[in-house]
C-alpha cells in the first residue's frame, strides 16, 4: 500500500513537471500572445493539478488536503482571470475589438 | 536525500540572480517589474530552504505582490518614459557604468568574503527563544519575538507604518486634501476581472482571518494576514465594485490608528500588571497577543492598502 | 562549506552588488526605487544566512523577526518614495533627477 501511494506520487508529480515543461516549451516557441497564454494556462493549470493530486497522499489530514485543493483552486482562478484580460489587451492591440469586429 | 536539496539550491540560486539582473537591466521599466516580482516569487522559495516559512510568506505577500502592484501602479501613472539615448535624461556614460560595475563587484565580494568567513555556529539566540516559548503559550517562535520579547520593535513598526501613510497623505496637491487616492476604476460589469473582485475577497477574507489565527502556533501573524486583506481589498477596489475611502474619514483614521493604541494600551496596562512597559501578565500572554494581532491586523490591513493607493488625487466627495 | 547557509548569503551579497549598480546607472527613478528595494532584499538574504548558521535546520527567531520588520518598513520606504515620485512627475512632467529640463524635440529647439 504504501509502495503504491508512493509510486502515485512519483507518477502524477512527473507528468505534473512534464506539462509545467510542455507549457514553458509552448511560451517560448508559439508565435503569438494568444496561442502562448493557451500553452501556459492549459499546462500550467494541468500540471499543478497533477502536482497536487500527488501531494494528496502525503497530506498530514484532512485539512491539509483541503488546503492543498484550495491552492490549485485559487490557481485555476487567477490563471483564467490573468489569461482573459491579458488576451483582452493583446486583441485590442491588434486592432480588433474583443467582440470580433474590426475597429480599424 | 542532502544531495537534492543541493541541486534544488544550485538551480534555485542562478534563477534568483538572473531575475535580479533582468529586474535592473531590462530595457522596458514594465519588463523589469516583471522579473522583480517573479524575483520576489523565487526568494520566498528560497526563505523556506533557509527554514524562514514566516518570511517566505511575508515576501511572497508584501516584497513581491504589494511591491509588485505599487511599482506597476507607478509606471502606469507616470508619463510616458522619454525614449533615452545614453546620457540624454542623466544616466551615466561608460566610464562611469563601468567604475560603479567595479565598485559594486568590490562590495558583493567583500560581503561574500564576510558570509564565508562566519563562525560556525555562528552565535544566536534561537536556544534561548526556544528555552522560553512555553512560558508564552505560543508555539510560533516569530510571532513570539514580534509581540512578546521584541514588542518595542513591533510597535515603533506599525508606528513607522502610520508615519509613512502620512508622509504619502502630505503630498497631496492643496485643492485635493482629504480627498480620495487613486482614479475611480470603471470596468465592465459583466468582465472577468469584476466575477474575480466578486469571488476572491470572500475568499481571501477567510484566508487572510486563518493566516492571522494560524500565526500564533505555526506560520502567519498580523502582518502577513494584513497584507492579504489589503490585497483582495485592493483588488475590489481595481475591479471598480467600491470606491478607496476619502482619507478625511473620521471611521477610517480611527481604524487606522486602532491597532497601535490597542498595542500601546495592553503596554502601558503591562506597567501595572507585569511590572513592565509591553509587559504581559504571565497567565495572559497568549489571549493578549491574540488580542493585539487581531487590532493590528485590521489596521495593517488597511495602511497597506492606502500606502498602495497613493495620494489622493480626487477631492472629496 | 557549501550548506545553504553559505550559498544563499553569496546569494545575498551579489544581489546588494547588483541592487547597487542598478541604483547608480539607471536614471529612471522608478528604476532606482526598484534597485534599492533589490539591495533590500540582498541584505535580508545575508541576515537570513547568519540566522540559518546559528541554529541549522530551524533559524534563529530573532533575525527572522528582524526581517518581517524589515519587508514591511521597506514596503513603506517604496511607497512614500513612489508617492514623491509621482508628485516630481506631476509638479516637473520629469521621471529622473537630471537638472535640465527634458530635451525639446527636434525643430522646436531654440523655438522662442
Amino acid at each position: 500500500m504504501r509502495l503504491a501511494l508512493d509510486l502515485f506520487t512519483v507518477l502524477a508529480v512527473s507528468a505534473g513537471a512534464f506539462f509545467f515543461l510542455a507549457g514553458t516549451v509552448g511560451l517560448l516557441r508559439f508565435p503569438d500572445v494568444l496561442t502562448r497564454l493557451h500553452a501556459l494556462t492549459k499546462a500550467d493549470n494541468l500540471g499543478l493539478g497533477l502536482i497536487v493530486l500527488g501531494l494528496l497522499p502525503r497530506a498530514e489530514g484532512p485539512l491539509a488536503a483541503l488546503k492543498l485543493l484550495a491552492v490549485w483552486l485559487f490557481a485555476l482562478l487567477a490563471a483564467a482571470t490573468v489569461a482573459q484580460l491579458v488576451a483582452r489587451v493583446a486583441l485590442r492591440r491588434n486592432g480588433r475589438s474583443p467582440g470580433g469586429s474590426a475597429a480599424g | 536525500m542532502n544531495g537534492a536539496w543541493l541541486l534544488l539550491d544550485l538551480v534555485l540560486v542562478p534563477m534568483i540572480l538572473a531575475a535580479a539582473l533582468c529586474a535592473v537591466g531590462a530595457r522596458a521599466q514594465f519588463t523589469g517589474i516583471v522579473f522583480y516580482i517573479v524575483y520576489g516569487l523565487l526568494l520566498a522559495l528560497a526563505w523556506v530552504r533557509l527554514g524562514a516559512e514566516n518570511v517566505a510568506l511575508a515576501e511572497a505577500a508584501i516584497g513581491a505582490g504589494l511591491t509588485g502592484v505599487l511599482l506597476l501602479g507607478a509606471l502606469a501613472r507616470l508619463p510616458a518614459a522619454a525614449p533615452a539615448e545614453p546620457g540624454a535624461d542623466g544616466s551615466p556614460g561608460t566610464a562611469l557604468r563601468l567604475a560603479a560595475a567595479i565598485l559594486c563587484a568590490a562590495l558583493a565580494l567583500g560581503l561574500g568574503a564576510a558570509v564565508l568567513a562566519l563562525p560556525e555556529p555562528a552565535p544566536g539566540l534561537a536556544d534561548v527563544a526556544a528555552a522560553h516559548l512555553p512560558a508564552t503559550g505560543l508555539g510560533n517562535p516569530v510571532t513570539a519575538v514580534l509581540l512578546v520579547w521584541r514588542g518595542y520593535d513591533t510597535l515603533l513598526e506599525v508606528v513607522v507604518l502610520l508615519l509613512a501613510l502620512l508622509g504619502v497623505w502630505s503630498l497631496t496637491p492643496d485643492p485635493l486634501w482629504g480627498g480620495v487616492p487613486g482614479p475611480r476604476h470603471r470596468t465592465r460589469p459583466e468582465g472577468v476581472l469584476v466575477f474575480l473582485g466578486r469571488v476572491l475577497p470572500p475568499a481571501g477574507l477567510l484566508v487572510g482571518a486563518h493566516v492571522f489565527w494560524a500565526g500564533a502556533d505555526r506560520p502567519g501573524g498580523a502582518f502577513q494576514a494584513g497584507t492579504i486583506l489589503a490585497a483582495v481589498w485592493l483588488l475590489a477596489i481595481m475591479a471598480g465594485l467600491t470606491d478607496a475611502p476619502a482619507v478625511r474619514g473620521l471611521a477610517l483614521r480611527l481604524v487606522l490608528v486602532g491597532g497601535p493604541a490597542v498595542f500601546l494600551g495592553v503596554g502601558l496596562a503591562g506597567l501595572a500588571t507585569a511590572g513592565a512597559f509591553l509587559g504581559y501578565p504571565p497567565d495572559f500572554v497568549k489571549p493578549l497577543v491574540v488580542l493585539v494581532e487581531a487590532a493590528l491586523t485590521l489596521s495593517i490591513a488597511v495602511t497597506l492598502g492606502l500606502l498602495v493607493a497613493g495620494a489622493p488625487e480626487r477631492p472629496p466627495r | 562549506m557549501t550548506d545553504a547557509a553559505t550559498l544563499y548569503g553569496l546569494c545575498g551579497a551579489a544581489l546588494v552588488g547588483i541592487g547597487l549598480y542598478g541604483l547608480i546607472v539607471q536614471a529612471p527613478l522608478l528604476r532606482k526605487i526598484l534597485a534599492f528595494n533589490l539591495i533590500g532584499s540582498g541584505v535580508f538574504l545575508l541576515l537570513g544566512a547568519i540566522a540559518e548558521r546559528a541554529a541549522p535546520g530551524r533559524g534563529d527567531p530573532v533575525p527572522h523577526a528582524l526581517i518581517i520588520t524589515g519587508i514591511v518598513v521597506a514596503l513603506s520606504a517604496t511607497a512614500l518614495a513612489v508617492a514623491l515620485l509621482l508628485r516630481l512627475a506631476g509638479a516637473t512632467g520629469r521621471s529622473t533627477l537630471s537638472p535640465e529640463p527634458p530635451p525639446p524635440a527636434p525643430g522646436e529647439r531654440n523655438g522662442g
